[in-house]
């Protein structure tokens, strides 16, 4: 039976991993996504047997995930901006193997040591391809404690069903406020073996190798076009998102995550402006919507792309409209996060050119 | 010359009439099954080792092949290869392996052994990716007593990249990063990482061993043999040092390599147990 709760984001998240079946989480602290380990280090392995392992570093965590990946089972982490920069070489390397496994960034107020507040900065580093070489991993934009939830579940289907890494990428504030969740039920932990995964070769089956080393440039090449065509492939299939009175708007909000429900509030200002506002909101930030962006540049006036940083996503806004409309920026840094009221006046300032 | 000479492994053996070798030969039969000493294991494939004439990754892991072997469990094995000289190991154990990022082997070997503990699960390991970009990971894997075996094969210099200093170049020791000589000034000391391992409570076997003579190789394999049955055991980590040449990058012939290791590295790395059970631990 599914379960209804109050609870905070990193938490209903790592209920989520339980009930997802979840083999294995590593992981170290950092603020503001410790209660994930915490979580799990009080529930996970007396509820489901799981193993919940704090490591030394994030460094040694992602590289417990590529071992415990190797095994074929479901294994997680969750981390917030520096620990996820630390684990970028582990994620290049997981990605060509073509493992799946779970990576949680909740994002925090950068660069540098920056600030536990929450922030969206690290969304190059997600979508683009934080680690060396062309590799993708399936990035998922929660917008609600609901959607962290739901996403865990998702998550695990996609690494499987891609044998790839998935990242959710939430943010600090979603990571720490309370909402009310629908939770699923428990899925049985994972019984079923890989057949590519490393468990002992018996001798009815040729020794399983999990590498990414390929010396020959040939070979090297053949691998990075094989990645290619699935990320091809990733791209047809998973494109999501959703999107809130864009029919008849003449001109769209577009923001990720939590920043999407800030611009549907402001939406509703403008509204009784009369001011006909959309909000177009990706769930996946890659593979990204662009035609669906493509589509709806043809039917609106002007574009505001409302993002916690300096404009990450607004690039990729542009590429899909591709100069058909204006495509403006407001951006929040630092872990700042924008009013609706805030938001209103840019659209006043940037799309209609002064107050309404 | 064309002159047919057998050697049997004692020098007074050395036979160089054709009538008495072809008599011996009869004799030996080594050509009949049944009279088959030694062969390539089972836990090895057929690929030609890609390591320098006489360098001791090659005896190493025919070590370890031939344990997993006799001990009947490939397939109950997965091992980790490192970056350095034996990043391609999987290439060579017929075993499940997988290749870990640079020093990142035990934090591999950690996530496997957790998911499947009935699994033997080892590392392979050289100094410069043990000993010095993976000195977090190593230390903190012992610390946790994770049951498993960590090899570690120390020549005192990065082979791979070709001879670079490493955190086990001795004092004096001449390499590309240190052409007049490692100085303890401004390089630091030789890191004794074993005997640093062996202070941790949850380390179960701490051994140091060569693979320079016969007599050392006939010992080295009797520490395999102990760390697998200890892992099965589940006793804790284990830790196997083989203290080793690197002709290439030293400089010398295999023999010359084998000839400065003994009067050189094991001076200072000094083989047998730092710590096995019944022996006082180095704490
Ligand atoms: S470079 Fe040195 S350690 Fe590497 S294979 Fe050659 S002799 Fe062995």
């Amino acid at each position: 039976m599914s379960e209804m709760k109050l609870m905070k984001g990193n938490e209903a998240m790592a209920e989520a991993a339980i009930r997802c079946g979840c083999d294995a989480y590593f992981g170290y602290p950092i603020t503001p996504q410790s209660e994930v380990l915490e979580y799990l280090a009080l529930y996970g392995e007396k509820r489901t047997g799981m193993v919940v392992l704090q490591a030394e570093s994030e460094v040694a965590v992602i590289n417990m995930v590529y071992g415990g990946a190797c095994t074929g089972k479901r294994v997680m982490t969750s981390s917030s901006s520096p620990g996820v920069s630390l684990m970028q070489e582990g994620i290049s390397y997981i990605a060509t193997a073509e493992l799946p496994c779970l990576l949680v960034n909740v994002n925090r107020g950068g660069p540098g040591l920056g600030t536990i507040q929450p922030a969206q900065g690290d969304y190059f580093q997600a979508v683009k391809g934080g680690g060396h070489g062309d590799y993708k991993l399936i990035v998922l934009a929660p917008s609600t404690v609901q959607e962290m939830v739901d996403h865990v579940k998702l998550g695990f289907e996609l690494a499987f069903k891609w044998k790839n890494p998935i990242m959710i990428l939430s943010d600090g504030s979603l990571g720490q406020m309370m909402e009310k969740v629908e939770l699923y039920d428990e899925i049985p932990r994972k019984t079923e073996v890989e057949s590519w995964a490393l468990t002992g070769k018996p001798k009815t089956r040729e020794r399983n190798v999990i590498t990414s080393l390929f010396i020959d440039p040939k070979e090297m090449e053949e691998v990075n076009i094989r990645l290619q065509k699935k990320y091809r492939e990733i791209e047809k299939e998973e494109i999501r998102y959703a999107s809130y009175n864009c029919e008849d708007a003449d001109y769209v909000l577009v923001a990720f995550g939590l920043v999407a429900r800030i611009c549907k509030k402001a939406a509703q200002l403008a509204a009784e402006k009369g001011i006909k506002i959309g909000v177009f909101r990706p769930i996946t930030l890659y593979p990204f919507p662009y035609q669906a962006l493509s589509d709806l540049s043809e039917k609106v006036k002007g574009m505001l792309v409302i993002e916690m940083n300096a404009g990450q996503m607004v690039e990729d806004v542009r590429l899909a409209v591709n100069g058909k409309v204006k495509v403006e920026f407001h951006g929040r840094m630092g872990g700042m996060v924008p009013s609706p009221e805030e938001i209103l006046e840019n659209i006043e300032e940037k799309l209609l050119g002064g107050k309404a | 010359m064309n002159e047919k000479r057998l050697i049997t492994g004692d020098p007074a053996d050395v036979l160089t009439d054709e009538a008495q070798i072809d008599a011996m030969i009869a004799r030996e039969s080594i050509c009949n099954n049944e009279n088959l000493i030694y062969e390539r294991p089972e836990t090895l494939t057929d690929a030609i080792f890609h390591y320098c004439p006489g360098c001791g990754h090659g005896v190493t892991h025919r070590l370890i092949a031939e344990v997993i072997n006799e001990l009947d469990i490939q397939s109950e094995t997965i091992g980790i290869a490192p970056v350095g000289c034996a990043v391609f190991a999987y290439h060579y154990f017929n075993i499940d392996m997988t290749e870990a990022a640079h020093g990142r082997a035990t934090a591999v070997a950690t996530g496997i052994k957790r998911l499947l503990p009935d699994k033997y699960v080892f590392s392979y390991q050289g100094d410069g990716d043990l000993a010095a970009i993976g000195t977090g990971e190593t230390i903190h894997t012992c610390n946790r007593g994770e049951n498993i075996l960590i090899v570690f094969v120390n020549n005192g210099i990065y082979g791979m990249t070709g001879g670079q200093m490493a955190p086990t170049t001795l004092i004096g020791m001449k390499s590309t990063t240190s052409p007049y000589g490692r100085d303890a000034a401004t390089m630091g000391y030789p890191l004794r990482i074993t005997e640093m391992i062996a202070t941790l409570p949850a380390t179960y076997y701490v051994t140091r061993q060569a693979v320079n003579t016969p007599a050392n190789v006939r010992k080295a394999k009797k520490a395999f043999q102990k760390a697998f049955e200890y892992q099965k055991q589940k006793k804790g980590t284990c830790f196997i040092e083989i203290v080793s040449n690197c002709p290439s990058n030293w400089k010398m012939t295999p023999l010359q390599s084998n000839k400065w290791l003994e009067e050189n590295m094991l001076t200072f790395y000094k083989l047998g147990d730092i710590k096995a059970p019944g022996k006082e631990s180095a704490e």
